[in-house]
């Protein structure tokens, strides 16, 4: 349209551009859901397949609304398992980075410790604790071995990056331990501690299932895991798949509010969450 | 490292002199040999600038001063008030780069050197007032430095290095970034702020025309190891401004400065 004239650089021109670029960022990915549903819902009608094969989406939405009683209270189980889990790791990790920032030989005795527990899969410990811990701890200890691992090494990474001559600064004006790690250290290591506490979320929830998926039919608590675990061994297919969605729901929700929370303490000074036509 | 800041040799030399380094030498660990032998004295109230190639041990010097830093062998003395109140500190220090907290106000920000003192809040506040009114910010308080001109972040590093009430204000080529006008003005505002406030000056530069303007002697530092190549006393009547900035006294200074430092940077390092 305006083809003719050669677009000035001003903002009015710009934020029309701008205002549909992000209309199209919502859109696209509802079209395309939208649609993904609809080719599933008419394979499954066209090729006649049954419910125990593949639930064709009205199937699995009118389990959803059924068998909600259920299946909320299923979430509820796996979500505060989430939560905990998710808090022991922010705790724990946030505390060892700074007890690993304080002192050296404590960072060699036990940073190979926390590597090695995270690159075992916790898949296959989560058998083991489920030997030796209530199952409830069990399953919160698992969430907390995937999830602590980010957010220390997230930690100490931001502990070290503090600027040099901020250093100095507090150094020459005789700043104590306790002052340095208040005033300079911790608020440098925010960003990246945050950016360690949004993967530490989705990870806690992936560690709960882990767990309780582990724990199979022998757990006594019903997470929405064990319910698929369940719903498989009874061919309840579309119960399955309403349980996954709810799983995965939960899942963009914890990361949404994560992120929502980082933008909020950042956004008054941090690159990462400025606009970016400053 | 929760060594004290304080250099190994305090309150000596003569009644007059603020910084006095005597057969100061840097190596690093990494065996660069970074300055000296330096010997050094700067009388109370005066400017100085130390002028030289980048990488001549000027910034190494500085930290030695502020006590950032040790020296390999040689005394650093820096005069210390006698009784000075808990929230002042006999060293403001300007890095080249503005070096503030990004996550704060620019009065957070000024008042750091208070609050690690554990200063009463009521004196703090005033203070940082006070030190935002010197290098007119005062309007500018409760901004972030983000939302602040390269030059304006520049004065906050300035206020929070005059919020103590320092003796001696060490600068680290603070103006190096700034583009020229931006530099101009603040070589004003410092020069009338030295003044006002007479305190001891350590204006660490590269530039023979920001050495010339600003101070009353510019000592000019050899390549790594940095030290004394020659040393300028520019008698220039006061106060300077931009007269003098144009003035014919002030290109001989600077052709003298100049010459120098020519052989300086035509010549092999290590000389």
């Amino acid at each position: 349209m305006s083809s003719l004239q050669t677009p000035p650089l001003s903002a009015e021109q710009a934020t029309p551009d701008s205002r549909t670029l992000r209309l199209i960022r919502i859109l696209l990915p509802i079209v395309v859901l939208a649609a993904g549903i609809a080719i599933w819902a008419l394979v499954v009608r066209l090729n006649n397949i049954p419910p125990y094969v593949l639930p064709g989406p009205g199937a699995v939405f009118r389990t959803l609304v059924s068998d909600w009683p259920v299946l909320s209270q299923s979430l509820l189980t796996t979500l505060l398992t989430t939560l905990e889990g998710f808090i022991a790791a922010a705790v724990g990790g946030i505390a060892l980075a700074l007890l690993f920032n304080q002192s050296k030989w404590l960072e060699y005795s036990l940073f190979p410790y926390a590597v090695i527990l995270q690159v075992t899969p916790v898949i296959a410990i989560a058998p083991l604790l489920l030997i030796y811990l209530p199952q409830q701890t069990a399953v919160i200890v698992c969430a907390w071995i995937v999830g602590f691992f980010p957010v220390l090494s997230n930690t100490t990474l931001g502990l070290n990056s503090v600027d040099r001559n901020l250093a100095g600064l507090f150094r020459l004006y005789g700043a104590s331990r306790m002052q340095t790690l208040r005033y300079l250290k911790l608020p440098s290591a925010l960003p990246f501690i945050l950016g360690g506490l949004r993967i530490a979320g989705g990870l806690s929830l992936i560690g709960a299932v882990v767990a309780e998926i582990a724990a199979g039919s022998a757990g006594a608590g019903s997470g929405l895991a064990y319910r698929i675990a369940e719903s498989g061994y009874r061919l309840n297919i579309p119960r399955m798949f309403a349980a996954l969605l709810l799983l995965s729901a939960a899942g963009i929700v914890i990361y949404g509010l994560l992120a929502v929370t980082s933008h909020l303490v950042l956004r008054r000074w941090h690159e990462s969450a400025l606009g970016k036509e400053n | 490292m929760a060594e004290p800041a304080t250099s190994s040799e305090t309150g000596s030399g003569t009644a007059s002199l603020a910084v006095s380094l005597h057969g100061v030498t840097k190596v690093y660990d990494s065996g660069v040999a970074a300055l000296g032998p330096l010997d050094l004295d700067v009388g109370k109230g005066e400017f100085v600038s130390l002028l030289g190639p980048s990488g001549c041990g000027k910034s190494t010097a500085l930290r030695l001063i502020a006590g950032l830093n040790a020296p390999t062998s040689g005394t650093v003395g820096v005069s210390h008030r006698a009784g000075q109140a808990r929230a002042g500190h006999s060293i403001g220090l300007v890095f080249q780069e503005p070096t503030l907290m990004p996550w704060t106000t620019v009065r957070e920000n000024v008042q750091l050197p208070l609050k690690l003192a554990h200063a009463p809040t009521a004196e703090a506040n005033a203070r940082v007032h006070a030190a935002l009114t010197q290098v007119g910010l005062s309007d500018f308080a409760d901004a972030f430095p983000r939302e602040l001109s390269g030059g304006m972040k520049m004065r906050v590093s300035l206020a929070r290095a005059l919020v103590t009430d320092p003796d001696i204000l060490l600068m680290d080529e603070p103006f190096a970034a700034l583009d020229e006008i931006t530099r101009f003005r603040l070589n004003n505002d410092l020069l009338s702020l030295w003044r006002n406030l007479r305190k001891t000056v350590i204006f660490v530069t590269h530039s023979v025309f920001e050495s010339v303007y600003l101070s009353q002697r510019v000592i000019v530092m050899t390549q790594r190891p940095g030290r004394l190549s020659a040393e300028v006393r520019i008698d220039a009547s006061e106060p300077r401004g931009e007269d003098f900035r144009t003035s014919a006294d002030y290109a001989a200074y600077c052709r003298e400065v100049s010459h120098a430092l020519a052989p300086l940077q035509s010549g092999q390092p290590g000389s």
